[in-house]
């Protein structure tokens, strides 16, 4: 099964979420990322939802059947822009330290914040750089980490 | 000029009369108290059930027969989830109705208050669309769009639920205005192109059959289904739903398909080479195993809720319009096309003789359900509005009741909720007080909701019922006597608890019994007679017999057991 994009137009109505993510659990279907945030357009939400769907074209008509749902499109990954954002703290001392800022700086990541025995970097990319980075970081132990979920857009629209 | 203050509860229902609600369903309770004071003082009926599960049964029978919204009050809490099988309903059979709820002070919410329930989500899955009012200014203009969303598109359940402090928050009334859903366009005006292409298959099929349900009802097509039958000379089966679409005794008339249809209804399907389907969904109580269905034929898939269209079977043309839009563009785009389906018509009037359904009721012998309905209706001299609830004796109302017109068939078809039929048939005897409302139901059933009959007493609402008692869940019964050895397990509930005829004397009806068949029509007579209270005949009816034809879930609708001989065979 391969990963679906869908970007899903929504009116900013309390419970939206709720409607769209049922619809989608309801049929015992998994959300790999989820995110949603405010438009250029006032009143209007937009998701994107990365799943691994089977029934994919059933789906999207039963989100079409919410009265909030305004549009869903799916996305071309080939045609795709997507990017995600991460959190990453990771534990530092003395000796670990230089190497830890070297790789988060090969690897693009910016440091927000630094304290005695932690960092906290942050990393925008696709989902593989993302995954790369934490993989880096796994031997000197990550303390806390958070991932924003995947937004796109298509770039031919 | 100053707008005219109100509170929350009187814009309620000064909302529910501009809306031209006349009747309301319901029980009253702490949250939603503010509202019944307004609505005491208001021309509109409230009739008080007994149970919130029997007050949305009872808006939903309103709403089947006469095709209007049905509304339901109720408070939080116990009241609000009581209302969840109704809507559940409602949402299955896309009956359109309006819920409101009280609900727990808005700045209670979320504390587990007294009677407090998550009521927009416990009802989420089981509406259409639902609401929670923040501020009772928004009330006029959400009830009217509450009112669009249930009765345009696929109708169905949409529930508004109302913090107490908000029925009693004052604000202007502001006659609604126009309705800004930019998610919610429903099509109703079918795509020409599409139109052109079923009609195009529909002229070259020799085997054509017309599959409709309860979207023409809904839809109000009849009159022009019965155009595109008549006048191209193509069969109709009716599904569950759709029983009275098409008129039962026409000779293109097939009746009901599916598990417990009739042999010829469900082979035509099988045997056809083109399905024109409308306003059905490809139920699997009508497909059985899908991949054996109707595999030769060709399929036009007309709804207008575009989430039905391939979502069971795949098809040829897909036309996303309402019922009665679509129907008028196929006869005209049918013109005066002669079809060659003579052949047709006359191989399935044959083998409706050669399969007729079938059952023996003998003379000194416990009644039998079927041969009671066939006399039960040739001594109904009006048409009646027929209820029914689910089991074995809904099977045999839908068989054997000859339905010719639209909205006089109630039933719980997609739920299957037990419970619906008393219920649902008071609330089509308060929308048509002058029309005969027969409840037939099962003893399973009746003692679901049985309490209602307290309401149809009290409130004046004299609609008869029929128990078909045979002491038995009976649908269960005959899967267990065929699937599980006959072992009958938790089926059985005797015949003579409770007495019915001191059950409702004690509710203010009139009992009456049956045994025999010489009994039949002095009872139902009598019954007929009354008309100032309800009645209810206790009709004890054979405990053994089944339901044939019948094929079993999953099953291939090329396989149909017609009778208990069969069953040897299984
Ligand atoms: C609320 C509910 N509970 C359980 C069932 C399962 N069920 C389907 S038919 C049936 C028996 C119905 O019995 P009765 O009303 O006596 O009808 P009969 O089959 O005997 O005619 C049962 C228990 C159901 N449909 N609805
Ligand atoms: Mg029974």
């Amino acid at each position: 099964m391969s990963e679906r994009i869908l970007s899903v137009l929504v009116e900013d109505k309390p419970g939206v979420l709720a409607r769209v993510s049922s619809t989608i659990s309801r049929r015992g279907f998994n959300i790999n990322s989820l995110s949603v945030g405010p438009t250029n357009i006032e009143g209007r939400s937009k998701m994107t939802i990365v799943t691994e769907l089977d029934a994919v074209e059933q789906v999207k008509k039963q989100l079409n059947k919410l009265v909030n749902v305004i549009k869903i499109v799916e996305l071309d990954p080939n045609m795709t822009i997507e990017t995600e954002v991460l959190l990453l703290k990771v534990s530092i001392n003395k000796e670990s330290q230089t190497s830890v800022i070297e790789k988060a700086s090969l690897s693009n990541a910016t440091s927000v914040d630094v304290g005695q025995d932690f960092a906290i970097f942050e990393l925008t990319g696709s989902s593989k750089e993302l995954d790369k980075f934490e993989a880096l970081m796994k031997p000197f132990g990550i303390i806390e980490m958070v991932r924003g979920g995947r937004i796109a857009l298509q770039s031919n629209l | 000029m100053t707008k005219e203050q109100l509170t929350g509860a009187e814009l309620v229902i000064r909302g529910l009369e501009y809306l031209n609600v006349s009747t309301v369903f319901g029980v009253p309770g702490g949250a939603i108290l503010p509202a019944y004071d307004p609505l005491y003082d208001s021309p509109i009926r409230h009739i008080l059930a007994r149970h919130e599960q029997g007050a949305g049964h009872m808006a939903e029978g309103y709403a089947q027969a006469t095709g209007e919204l049905g509304v339901v009050i109720a408070t939080s809490g116990p009241g609000a989830t009581n209302l969840i099988t109704p809507l559940a309903n409602a949402l299955m059979d896309s009956t359109p109705l309006l819920a409101i709820t009280g609900q727990v002070a808005s700045t209670a919410i979320g504390n587990d208050a007294f009677q407090e329930a998550y009521t927009v989500g416990l009802s989420m899955a089981a509406t259409k669309h639902n609401y929670l009012i923040t501020d009772a200014s928004e009330i006029p203009q959400v009830l009217k769009e509450a009112k669009f969303i249930a009765t345009t598109g696929r109708p169905g359940p949409v529930l508004v639920d109302i913090p107490k402090d908000i029925l009693n928050q004052v604000a202007a009334w502001v006659e609604p205005g126009d309705l800004d859903l930019p998610g919610y366009k429903p099509t109703t005006e079918p795509n020409p192109k599409m139109v052109q292409q079923a009609s195009s298959l529909i002229k070259k099929s020799k085997k054509p059959i017309l599959y409709v349900g309860g979207g023409i009802i809904h839809s109000k097509a009849n009159n022009e289904l019965f155009v595109l039958a008549t006048k191209f000379n193509i069969p109709v089966v009716t599904t569950l739903m759709g029983r009275g679409a098409f008129p039962d005794g026409h000779e293109l008339c097939l009746e009901m398909p599916g598990m417990h249809g009739n042999y010829t209804a469900t082979t035509s399907i099988q045997n056809a080479d083109l399905l024109i389907a409308i306003g059905v969904r490809f139920d699997d109580r009508v497909t059985a195993n899908p991949s054996f269905f109707a595999q030769n034929a060709k399929v036009i898939h007309a709804d207008i809720d575009p989430a039905e269209i391939g979502k069971v079977r795949d098809a040829q043309v897909p036309i996303v319009g309402d019922a009665k839009s679509v129907i008028k563009g196929l006869i005209e785009a049918l013109g005066d096309e002669k079809l060659e389906t003579e052949n047709w018509v006359s191989e399935l009037k044959e083998m409706k003789t050669e399969f007729p359904l079938s059952y023996k009721q003998e003379d000194k012998g416990p009644l039998k359900v079927p041969y009671v309905l066939e006399e039960l209706q040739k001594l109904t001299k009006e048409e009646a509005i027929v209820v029914a609830g689910v089991g074995q004796h809904q099977m045999w109302v839908s068989q054997h009741w000859n339905f010719t017109e639209p909205n006089t068939w109630l039933n719980s078809g997609g739920l299957g909720t037990m419970g619906y039929a008393l219920p649902a048939a008071i609330g089509a005897k308060t929308a048509y007080p002058d029309k005969l409302v027969l409840a037939l139901d099962g003893d399973g059933c009746f003692q679901m909701t049985c309490q209602e009959l307290i309401t149809a007493s009290t409130e004046n609402i004299p609609i008869k019922i029929v128990v078909f008692n045979n002491g038995n869940h009976g649908m269960v019964r005959q899967w267990q006597k065929i699937f599980y050895n006959s072992k009958f397990s938790a089926s059985e509930l005797t015949h003579d608890t409770p007495d019915y005829l001191k059950l409702a004397e004690s509710m203010g009806a009139v009992g009456l019994r049956m045994m025999e068949k010489s009994d039949i029509e002095k009872v139902f007579n009598k019954m007929l007679e009354i008309n100032d209270r309800p009645v209810l005949v206790d009709c004890v009816v054979d405990p053994d017999d089944m339901v044939f034809p019948m094929v079993p879930a999953g099953g291939s609708n090329d396989q149909i057991i017609m009778n208990e001989e069969d069953l040897k065979n299984l």
